[in-house]
């Protein structure tokens, strides 16, 4: 028997190319879902670079509008940006907080995170509503209609990562830090700096590039 | 209250789609009171429709694509048949109706067709090949599944409920824009296509995460079957491509709903741009529906060839490559844009190269064959088929790549004709073989061999017919998606491809024969060994159907790939060691998170396409408490306790050893 599997390998595999470390089997739940919800985010990233795309194709199309240097405010994108990075750093407490079960830590850094959240989500939406009560909305010409779009795609990725992060303290409050729990608290915090990074990339082509001019 | 929903949203005075939507409701209605009446509601609603399995789930996407394929057939019947009498005249189908078919005809059978059937078989297979008991999100899964058909439902509201788009399957702008699309029709195709796209995109994570992070101990990846090594690649491409499909319809929305400028000639848009983006899916998304067929038909040839696949390593470096150079080739579909010599030789030599692995494994499939026992069963059939039109298909594909005959040919029937040669000999043959294949496998019955061959000479035939006339009046100058025209020297192929279609539509009767055939016969046609054509992977080494659970005891593959002595191995590992102790098996729990999640997109989608606000609102909050729902449950998972599965697994396991020792004497 042993003499004919050996056989039969030797037969299937006559290069021993295959023969590297055999494959352990399926991997567990907690790895499976991380990597699938990183490819996810990397579909995600796909999806915003047609945005910065569309951004790189239409920022000299003002159509007698507004260029950026005339409307983008450092000071604000400053603000903005010192949120969005601190919070990406109380997200990382609350996932430490829940990796050691600590709830009064859990529940402070996903505060502390929602809090910058909103904070960075209201500038946004007050930049906007003072844009478009200049006359500078999204319709004005194609180059506001990409940053709009590109600006917009991301505080609605934030606003919906702040619904995420709701649910998720609310969870914890109602089962505990169950594994279920914790795998979803896991893909939360990794999209959450995901949209730091993607920030990262705004605050770089649309702002400081925009406002070199 | 209603948005722009009122009376004048149904086509009162256009008898075909009224007739024709009537007809499909009271379809519905009849199998909908069948179904209550003789009480197998429950039945469904347990056992398929709130379903996380894998395999039933492939066998709804597959469903679903039937049902699509012979509506967008209808759509391709209507279109020869007005091609056919609509010269010097305007035929029987005004302009603004024939514009609506010829755009839901394209986009019906490569959203609604041709996706479902191919990931469907994807869902169906692949974790049974790669010797595991689910796929890595289950329950995803069934959301994908159902957002998928929320789709295909809003496509086919559009019958009755205002009108669909009559801007061609890609709704370029400006066409598409507000100002020269008024109507809800590119709102209906944008939203069904945003929506079944998100279903998508949970499909490709799904199985890519499947393929990459589920595999049986010892199914290294070089020892995957190669169906297995396709649906990897068409799925990373469907993680990279549709992201960008969203983008783009996104943008189109927006410019349509909000004023913005992204692709309209006013205020600095560019039309070009929408081009650009939609061809950057475009293209990698032929190779998504056509590389999964690729692995079908390499797991038909070496099946029925009684022989290992030819070449296995170059079929994995040649479906590799394609998934890559895919990426490289979009602008060759707007040549005639005007980007230049430089950049259009660039793809054209692109679209060339991707040629290569194409023909490689081509080459590999006649040498798997080559020296082979073959057999001239159905999916056999199919996969030769295939072999004999791709290639035609393949050749003009390379002409088109030649950006001076393409400034010729561009936009023309020619070109029609070319995709149609791809599609169908491609994607639609690969479906079938696979179809016919791995029947047996989800059903526990063959199909019926005699309508099998039929339906396959049938459509064979009735493809040349149809569409090598339409090469022809493409040389002869006549351009796509014509109304009527004038030139006396078109009239004739267009008959011709009028008769073509009928002969393929009585291939799709043959079909249906052969499934209405098959299940009355199935007692006859019964298989109780789980491999009934002396298969080579380990779908195969389980019964047929396959208990929820897959497999009783996990395989331990030790050979390379999907070889017959792995498969004889593996059988021999599960069903000689004796007696085998059986364990519990814990399984994901049926949920209907997919079923209601969709329930509340169709509102909103629909509600989004009526400028409903309110309803948008509803279905949007409804959906987001679906799946709250589905996160605080507190049992995901049941257990299958031992007893059971040894009980399960014993029923044909006598059918099942006769054949592995029969095997293992040969």
């Amino acid at each position: 028997m042993s003499m004919t599997a050996t056989a039969g390998r030797a037969h299937a595999d006559p290069h021993h190319i295959g023969r590297t470390a055999e494959h352990e089997g399926p991997a567990p739940k907690r790895i499976v879902t991380a990597y699938g919800f990183w490819i996810f985010l990397l579909s995600d990233i796909v999806m915003f670079s047609c945005f910065f795309a569309a951004y790189a194709v239409l920022s000299g199309q003002t159509a007698d509008g507004p260029k950026g240097t005339e409307i983008f405010e450092p000071r604000n994108v400053a603000i903005e940006t010192v949120c969005l990075l601190l919070s990406s750093f109380t997200c990382g407490m609350a996932s430490i907080a829940a990796d050691v079960r600590n709830r009064f830590w859990f529940y402070l850094g996903m505060a502390v995170t929602c809090g910058l959240g909103l904070v960075f989500l209201i500038i946004e939406f007050r930049e906007f509503a003072d844009l478009v009560s200049r006359g500078y909305g999204p319709s004005r010409s194609a180059f506001l209609t990409a940053f709009f779009s590109l600006v917009g795609c991301h505080g609605l990725h934030v606003s919906a990562g702040v619904l995420w992060l709701l649910t998720m303290m609310a969870q914890v409050f109602a089962k505990g830090f169950r594994a279920d729990v914790l795998r979803r608290m896991m893909c939360f915090a990794l999209f959450w700096h995901a949209l730091d990074i993607v920030w990262v990339g705004v605050f770089s082509v649309v702002y400081l590039l925009g406002s070199g001019g | 209250m209603l948005g722009k929903l009122d009376w004048s949203a149904i086509p009162f005075d256009q008898p075909i789609p009224l007739i024709a939507g009537a007809v499909v409701l009271v379809g519905i209605l009849a199998v909908l009171i069948w179904v209550v009446v003789k009480g197998h509601l429950p039945y469904l609603w347990h056992e398929w429709i709130t379903s996380v399995d894998h395999k039933r789930i492939g066998v709804m996407y597959i469903l679903l694509a039937s049902v699509m394929l012979l509506r967008g057939g209808s759509d391709a019947i209507m279109m020869r048949i007005q091609q056919a009498v609509a010269y010097q005249s305007q035929g029987y189908l005004p302009p603004e109706h024939y514009n609506q078919i010829f755009s839901a005809h394209g986009t019906i059978m490569i959203f609604f067709v041709a996706m479902p059937f191919v990931i469907g078989l994807m869902n169906l297979v692949v974790p049974l090949q790669l010797g595991v008991r689910d796929v890595a999100f289950p329950t995803l899964n069934s959301v994908g599944f159902w957002l998928t058909a929320t789709g295909a439902l809003l496509v086919n509201l559009s019958l009755v409920i205002g009108e669909f788009a009559r801007t061609g399957w890609l709704a370029f702008p400006p066409l598409s824009e507000l100002s020269y699309s008024p109507g809800v029709g590119v709102d209906y195709y944008a939203w069904s296509l945003q929506i079944s796209g998100v279903g998508t995109l949970v499909a490709g994570i799904n199985l890519v995460t499947t393929v990459l992070k589920l595999r049986t101990k010892g199914m290294n990846y070089l020892r995957m079957p190669m169906f297995c090594w396709t649906t990897l690649a068409s799925n990373l491409l469907i993680v990279a491509a549709f992201p960008i499909l969203t983008a783009t319809l996104a943008m189109l929305l927006l410019d349509r709903y909000l004023g913005f400028h992204f692709f309209t000639n006013e205020a600095g848009g560019n039309v070009m741009m929408f081009m650009n983006l939609i061809w950057a899916w475009g293209h990698p998304e032929v190779y998504i529906l056509v590389l999964p067929a690729f692995g079908i038909f390499s797991e038909v040839v070496s099946t029925f060839s009684g022989k290992a696949l030819f070449g296995y390593r170059s079929m994995v470096l040649a479906t590799m490559a394609i998934c890559i150079i895919s990426f490289m080739v979009w602008l060759h579909h707007f040549f005639t844009m005007g980007a230049g010599p430089d950049v259009n030789a660039i793809f054209g030599i692109a679209s060339m190269i991707i040629a290569i692995p194409t023909g490689v494994k081509i080459y590999n499939w006649l040498f798997t064959m080559y020296g082979g026992r073959i057999r001239f069963e159905t999916p056999m059939l199919w996969s030769i088929g295939f072999m004999v039109t791709f290639i035609v298909g393949g050749l003009t594909g390379v002409l088109l790549a030649v950006p001076p005959a393409d400034f010729m040919l561009h936009n023309s029937m020619f070109l029609v004709a070319h995709f149609h040669n791809v599609i169908i000999g491609g994607v639609l043959f690969g479906a079938f073989a696979g179809f016919e294949y791995w029947f047996p496998k989800a059903f526990g019955f063959r199909l019926d061999e005699r309508w099998g061959k039929l339906a396959f000479w049938f459509t064979f035939l009735g493809f040349f017919i149809t569409f090598v006339p339409l090469y022809i009046a493409g040389m002869l100058g006549m351009t796509r998606r014509m109304q009527h025209y004038d030139v006396a020297a078109w009239r004739p192929w267009m008959i011709v491809a009028a008769v073509g279609m009928a002969v393929l539509t009585i291939g799709v009767i043959c079909q249906i024969m052969q499934i209405v055939v098959s299940i009355r016969n199935r007692e006859a046609l019964r298989d109780r060994t789980g491999d009934p054509w002396d298969g080579r992977s380990l779908e195969w080494a389980t019964s047929s159907p396959p208990p929820v659970f897959n497999f009783a005891f996990d395989p331990d593959v030790r050979g390379e790939d999907a070889y017959w002595d792995l498969k004889a191995h593996a059988k021999r590992q599960s069903l000689e060691h004796e007696p085998p102790e059986y364990h519990d098996i814990e399984m994901p729990r049926n949920s209907p998170t997919g079923f209601v999640c969709a329930f509340f997109a169709t509102i909103m989608g629909f509600a989004l396409i009526w400028h409903i606000w309110w309803m948008v609102i509803l279905g949007g909050l409804g959906a987001w408490a679906t799946f709250v729902v589905f996160a605080w449950r507190d049992h995901d998972e049941y257990v299958i306790p031992a007893d059971e599965v040894a009980r399960i697994d014993r029923v044909s396991i006598e059918d099942r050893r006769n054949l592995v020792s029969m095997a293992g004497s040969v």
